[in-house]
């Protein structure tokens, strides 16, 4: 489980944001004829590509069918049947002043989220990167963190903010802050965003500081010789260049913050008094597993798909146009 | 104004690795010289040194009189020009070239001034607005050029330029660099390993082996009267031919073959005789010769390179393709044409009066005649 990767420039142990997302671009920058293969057959390349789309069809298309389905349907919560209701499930979920609610900490805890792990990834990528000595150890120590499964560094952040014997908890009441995980809900809130931000800066950091280290050092060079200032070198030279991976971890971290941290909050909040901020997949678990509520949970979960799809298409669209890929 | 002086400067590295031996060199105000050497010679060490992306672990450089060892590289007026040109790509080459003077604070309309005349200087007007990857290699080295121009420095410094261009674009390039330089007076130092380039853009070139220096001087010094083996092997192509030789008098055995020359008596019994490929001719009947066993020819089309041995030795001559070849050919060289080293430091020897005298005596005698 600690295995890390080799971050040697010279390895491709990891791929480059910028390739990963080239192939998505509606228009290719330059025809590579020469790697087009031909088929004996026509059919040929369908079968080929038969295996994975069978499993997009299984596991993505057909779950997503049967949850816009069922979001018409009001479901028997002990199975006996379901009926038509329309819309209705949409309407009650959209004006419940509850859901709303949710729904914008969704949108707080996502971007604090999104916004802090790839500030805090990217500053320790940097200041790695400028390590000559031992930095092979100090990688090691920060990539460590990713191999933690969800729950358990749910688990451990719980630790960590115990009201009885959580470090963190006794450092904030030196400066006078009561922490109380669980029943108060700024507090539960800034706890969940600590340990999910937490989880995620190995990730970003990986991907940061391989990025950093596909710029070219006579680039880097150059740049000493133009501009004295670190600082707005940083600006103008290295993160621009930075931008394919920064765009790339934009999306994996709103994905992650929207989706991923469900075991960090199951972990957090579960059997613990009302009233702690969940976010709404948490909400279509709760409704749907424990409210038995099938119906308001697909139409939730049809809601969030929607919202998906919308901010991907907003990323891609508005803000893929400014990054420059090399 | 902007002269460059290096003293006494060393790079040792961690684990104690001397890659510049206590390097000194002196540039004049609006010198080119070239930095020549095979690859870990310590050129680009040495130019690096200069540029401030390298500490310097002994000695000072000095940038218009002003000691600039721990000086940031942006503040040494200086600018580079790299081998792989370097060029910011996410910039348009408007950007490229505008990015040193914006940060220096210049006023607007003197970045834009300035970059139009380097861009007009060096024909990148059409381009100006493209990013990198859409210029073609030799552009893109133009735009390298010109994001050095533009700052104005006191130093140009070139770290092998052209070794990533097609063998024709080099030699135009070579042109452009060297007119360049002469139009606008700035002091460059140029580093590469191609003698050919060092040859024909330095005004002095400066000839490092092992992170020291074999010898300063201007080119056809170098190629004329090489300080050492070593000079005499990297300078000029094909390769000066060198072969060990057993003095008698004024008589010199290559093994079994002998040639004669005049003014040897202070020279060693055991040396090193270099005789460039280019001064070897056909010998007529009756003169002093050297049978070279012919080994292969390259044709060059002006010239053909024949290789042979001359008495078991590898010999190398340049000799004008109507000249008819068997298996052997005598060859012939003008003494004064005769180069000697010591055997084992390498270093040239000197005859009782050395040909570049002996050229001096005859055009002095020549004087009175043309006045």
């Amino acid at each position: 489980m600690t295995h890390a990767p080799s971050l040697s420039p010279t390895s491709p142990a990891l791929p480059t944001a910028g390739g990963f997302f080239r192939r998505f671009r509606s228009t290719p920058s330059e025809p590579d004829f020469a790697k087009r293969v031909q088929f004996s057959s026509p059919y040929l390349p369908y079968l080929f590509l038969a295996p994975q789309m069978a499993i997009i069809f299984i596991f993505f298309y057909w779950p997503s069918v049967q949850a816009i389905q069922s979001s018409f349907y009001l479901e028997d919560p002990f199975g006996f049947g379901s009926t038509f209701v329309g819309m209705s499930n949409y309407t009650d979920v959209l004006k419940s002043t509850e859901y709303l609610g949710i729904a914008r900490f969704t949108a707080v805890f996502t971007a604090l989220v999104t916004f802090f792990s790839l500030a805090i990834g990217l500053l320790l990528a940097v200041k790695a990167d400028g390590i000559i000595r031992g930095n092979a150890t100090y990688k090691t120590l920060l990539i460590w963190v990713y191999a933690i499964a969800p729950p358990v560094a749910g688990l451990m952040g719980m630790m960590m903010f115990d009201q009885h014997i959580g470090p963190l908890v006794k450092f904030v009441g030196l400066f006078g802050w009561d922490m109380k995980v669980g029943l108060n809900y700024t507090d539960t809130a800034a706890a969940m965003i600590i340990v999910s931000v937490w989880k995620q800066i190995p990730y970003n950091f990986i991907f940061f500081l391989s990025g950093l280290q596909g710029i070219p050092v006579s680039v880097r060079e150059a740049a000493l010789m133009d501009c004295r200032s670190g600082f707005r070198r940083f600006w103008t030279v290295i993160l621009p260049l930075l931008a394919p991976t920064a765009f790339f971890l934009l999306i994996i971290n709103t994905t992650y913050a929207l989706f991923d941290t469900f075991g960090i909050i199951d972990v957090m909040v579960k059997d613990k008094a009302a009233n702690n901020p969940i976010t709404l997949v948490y909400k279509v678990y709760m409704d749907g597993f424990r409210g038995n509520d099938l119906g308001g949970s697909s139409a939730q979960s049809v809601i969030l798909m929607i919202i998906v799809f919308v901010l991907t298409i907003f990323q891609f669209r508005f803000i893929e146009r400014r990054v420059h890929y090399t | 104004m902007s002269a460059i002086n290096i003293t006494n400067v060393s790079k040792i590295y961690a684990g104690g690795v001397e890659a510049v031996k206590s390097v000194s060199i002196d540039i004049a105000d609006g010198e080119f010289i070239v930095l020549v050497g095979p690859s870990g010679c310590g050129k680009s060490t040495l130019l690096r040194m200069v540029a401030g992306l390298e500490t310097i672990s002994k000695g000072t450089v000095e940038i218009a009189d002003r000691i600039v060892n721990d000086v940031e590289p942006a503040e040494r007026d200086i600018a580079m020009v790299f081998q792989n040109y370097a060029l910011y790509p996410h910039m348009t080459v408007y950007d490229n070239l505008a990015y040193g003077l914006k940060n220096r604070g210049t006023p607007k309309a003197e970045i834009d001034a300035r970059v139009a005349e380097a861009a007009r200087m060096l024909q990148l007007e059409q381009y100006l607005d493209r990013k990198p990857r859409a210029l073609s290699g030799g552009q893109r080295q133009r735009v390298a050029m010109g994001r050095a121009i533009v700052r104005k420095p006191a130093a140009f410094l070139f770290d092998e330029p052209l070794s990533n261009l097609d063998a024709k674009l080099r030699v135009s390039m070579r042109g452009e660099i060297k007119q360049l330089q002469k139009r606008l007076g700035t002091t460059s130092l140029y580093v590469t390993h191609d003698q050919l380039e060092a040859m024909t853009l330095a005004d002095r070139l400066v000839v490092l082996n092992g992170g020291e220096i074999e010898q300063i001087g201007r080119p056809l010094d170098v190629y004329h009267t090489p300080a050492s083996t070593f000079v005499a092997s990297f300078i000029g192509s094909p390769a000066m031919n060198l072969l060990r030789a057993n003095r008698e008098g004024n008589r010199l055995h290559f093994g079994s073959q002998t040639l004669e020359a005049d003014r040897l008596a202070a020279l060693p019994t055991d040396l090193t005789v270099g005789l460039r490929a280019e001064d070897l001719r056909v010998a007529q009947a009756g003169e002093q010769s050297l049978t070279l066993k012919i080994d292969y020819v390259e044709e060059l089309g002006a010239q053909r390179l024949v290789h042979g041995t001359v008495d078991g030795k590898p010999l190398t001559a340049a000799l004008s393709p109507e000249i008819d070849l068997g298996e052997t050919i005598a060859l012939t060289i003008a003494p004064s044409r005769l180069h000697f080293f010591d055997t084992t430091t390498g270093k040239r020897l000197t005859r009782l009066t050395d040909t570049s005298s002996v050229i001096r005596e005859q055009v002095a005698a020549l004087e009175p005649a043309i006045s």
